[in-house]
């Protein structure tokens, strides 16, 4: 009885996920190499993979340190009034219960350029709706949970009496972060960083609403994916989706291992 | 070193932690904060460190105020009731951690740690880590954590709480010792009493935030100033009105002054073991337990209830048996008095001269 729920388990799940993948494998292909290739090097193609690996490369240094920040100062900074914590806890989650298009939307109407901070910058030649700053924005809002909530855990397990400890024998806050709490949370800061990367190479509806999908300017891969389909270019976009896609498996498999480090740390 | 604090007050939210304490203490004692728990000692001991900051009073090291001086800059060593040591450094890099950030010449700490590990008996530990080592030595290893950067002043919270009997009889001799020998003043927090007694050279009593009393062990426990230190310190019965018993009850008692009487206190035995006769009471046997290395006895003297100690070594009595019953003093107090009182009838009030 039990083999047969493993076995029908294991069905619907490769029903799910293996055989699209085998789909868009095949579907690359269907041209033969050539078409494989001339869908991922044309201009567009190119431009918008590069897009996406700038904007991954941004957001995730930009969370790291300013998720890494907000985790320590939620957890640790007893000076913080307590109602003001709950507020930035809240926020933290806001992300996971808006839709991203909501947030690209949200960011197109407060900094685009006929709002009071977007005429403000565009004379300086700093355009943020329609251009790169926009993107890492609409990207950071949809990942910044992520490292900020592996974080938390940890440092709320650790407890603060080795950092107490630490500034007794004389050591300030950079030592103390550097010697005594890197060490504990460095694991969960790479797993967090791994989730922050495979969130954002696959965001797609904050990135669309602000950029405004201009292509070979401001379109990232996963937009010129959906940009192919309703062209009906599929050769083309399964080739670039089979690269996200191999890239999120390889990043799944770091994750893992990362996973397994943290686990073996703790 | 030298440190005195004066008016300390600490409030967390409504809770008072600390009401208006002050105390000084010389250069090389060894203190003892003694008191229930959430009694406020170890918010004390936390001010001392720099840890929490008082809401008002003053704290001064060798006659200078330090309550705006950080942890960094007191110059003190914090012993962790859950020893705090870092778990990703041996215990080399533990010991030389607070070397390590005063920028020590390499050569001075190499020495300094083996120093140390010679004093705290962890010789061949140097590379373990702390979860491969037991809980005796992980204490030991935040002791010599806390003492490599020569502090002026050691603090421990409650160092031997988490440590099984047996050890820390131990730890607190050899505690003792090297405090005696590094001659480094010392405060530490506990709520055994025995430890407190033992290795203390004064005591000080907290409750409830406030001090009750400072003093030696021996002024302590021979002469508490308030009822809460009389009832806290060794076992005490309470006595709601000592005029019933002999030797207490005469015109000079208020009403309304109750006792607490400690085991110690009170004597039982034959009509032959006592040579003062007429200050004993007739009492009887209500309860006997066994303590491995004495008797509890529970005693019965009208309606009132003692309780005592007695020797292994003495004739056994059994419950319900009828014995006679000293008691030599009380510790009483009313509304507005608490004082000591021998029992009257010790002194033989016909003694014969020749």
């Amino acid at each position: 009885m039990r083999r047969l729920w493993i076995g029908l388990t294991t069905l619907v799940f490769a029903l799910l996920l293996v055989t699209p993948l085998a789909r868009i494998a095949i579907g690359a292909w269907d041209d033969g190499w050539s078409g494989f290739w001339d869908g991922l090097t044309r201009p567009e193609a190119r431009h918008a993979l590069w897009m996406t690996f700038l904007v991954v490369v941004v957001v995730t240094a930009v969370n790291a340190l300013f998720g890494v920040m907000m985790a320590m100062y939620l957890v640790r900074a007893g000076w913080l009034g307590k109602r003001l914590k709950q507020l930035l806890n809240s926020i933290v989650d806001l992300p996971f219960a808006v839709s991203p298009v909501i947030g690209g939307l949200m960011i197109v109407l407060l900094l685009g350029p006929d709002t009071v901070i977007g005429s403000l910058l565009d004379p300086l030649g700093v355009k943020v709706v329609y251009a790169f700053p926009g993107m890492v924005i609409a990207t950071l809002f949809v990942t910044f949970p992520l490292i900020v909530r592996e974080v938390m855990p940890v440092l709320q397990e650790i407890g603060s009496q080795q950092e107490e400890a630490a500034a007794t024998l004389g050591a300030y806050a950079w030592t103390t972060f550097w010697r005594v709490t890197w060490p504990s949370i460095r694991w969960s800061v790479i797993y967090g960083v791994v989730l922050t990367v495979a969130r954002a190479i696959g965001e797609f509806g904050a990135v669309l609403v602000v950029s405004g999908n201009i292509m070979g300017k401001t379109q990232t891969a996963t937009n010129l994916v959906y940009q192919d389909v309703e062209n009906f270019n599929l050769t083309a976009a399964n080739a670039v989706a089979l690269v996200l896609a191999a890239s999120s498996i390889l990043l799944l498999l770091f994750m893992e291992w990362a996973k397994s480090r943290k686990e073996r740390q703790a | 070193m030298n440190v005195e604090v004066r008016n300390l007050h600490k409030t967390f939210g409504t809770f008072q932690a600390v009401r208006d304490v002050s105390f000084t203490i010389e250069q090389g004692q060894l203190i003892g904060l003694l008191g229930p728990s959430g009694g406020g000692k170890t918010s004390i001991l936390r001010m001392l460190a720099g840890l929490e900051t008082p809401d008002s009073g003053d704290i001064l090291f060798q006659g200078a105020r330090v309550n705006d001086l950080p942890p960094q800059e007191r110059g003190i060593g914090f012993v962790f009731q859950n020893y705090a040591l870092f778990k990703h450094m041996t215990v080399e890099g533990n010991i030389a951690f607070g070397l390590e950030v005063k920028k020590w010449p390499k050569a001075r700490m190499k020495e300094r740690v083996a120093e140390l590990l010679e004093l705290t008996g962890l010789k061949g530990f140097e590379k373990r880590y702390p979860h491969q080592l037991s809980g005796g030595q992980r204490q030991r290893v935040a002791f010599a954590r806390a003492l490599a950067p020569e502090p002026r002043l050691l603090l421990l919270d409650e160092p031997f709480a988490a440590i099984d009997a047996k050890i820390r009889q131990e730890l607190r001799n050899w505690l003792r010792e090297m405090i005696d020998r590094l001659g480094i003043t010392s405060i530490f927090v506990t709520h055994d009493q025995d430890e407190a007694i033992e290795v203390a050279d004064e005591i000080m009593i907290i409750n409830q935030g406030r001090v009750e009393q400072k003093g030696t062990p021996w002024d302590i426990y021979r002469n508490p100033e308030t009822p809460f230190v009389a009832e806290f310190i060794g076992e005490s019965t309470f006595v709601e009105d000592v005029g019933q018993l002999r030797g207490f009850g005469d015109g000079g008692l208020r009403s309304g002054t109750k006792a607490l009487i400690r085991p110690e206190y009170v004597e039982i035995g034959r009509e032959s073991d006592f040579p003062l006769l007429s200050a004993t009471e007739k009492g009887t046997i209500r309860r006997l337990q066994f303590r491995g290395s004495e008797w509890l006895v529970e005693v019965e003297i009208g309606s009132v209830k003692l309780v005592t100690y007695r020797s292994l070594e003495k004739e056994v009595f059994q419950p319900g048996e009828e014995v006679r019953v000293l008691v030599h003093r009380a510790y009483l107090f009313n509304d507005s008095d608490c004082w000591i009182m021998e029992n009257r009838l010790k002194e033989d009030p016909m003694p014969v001269f020749i």
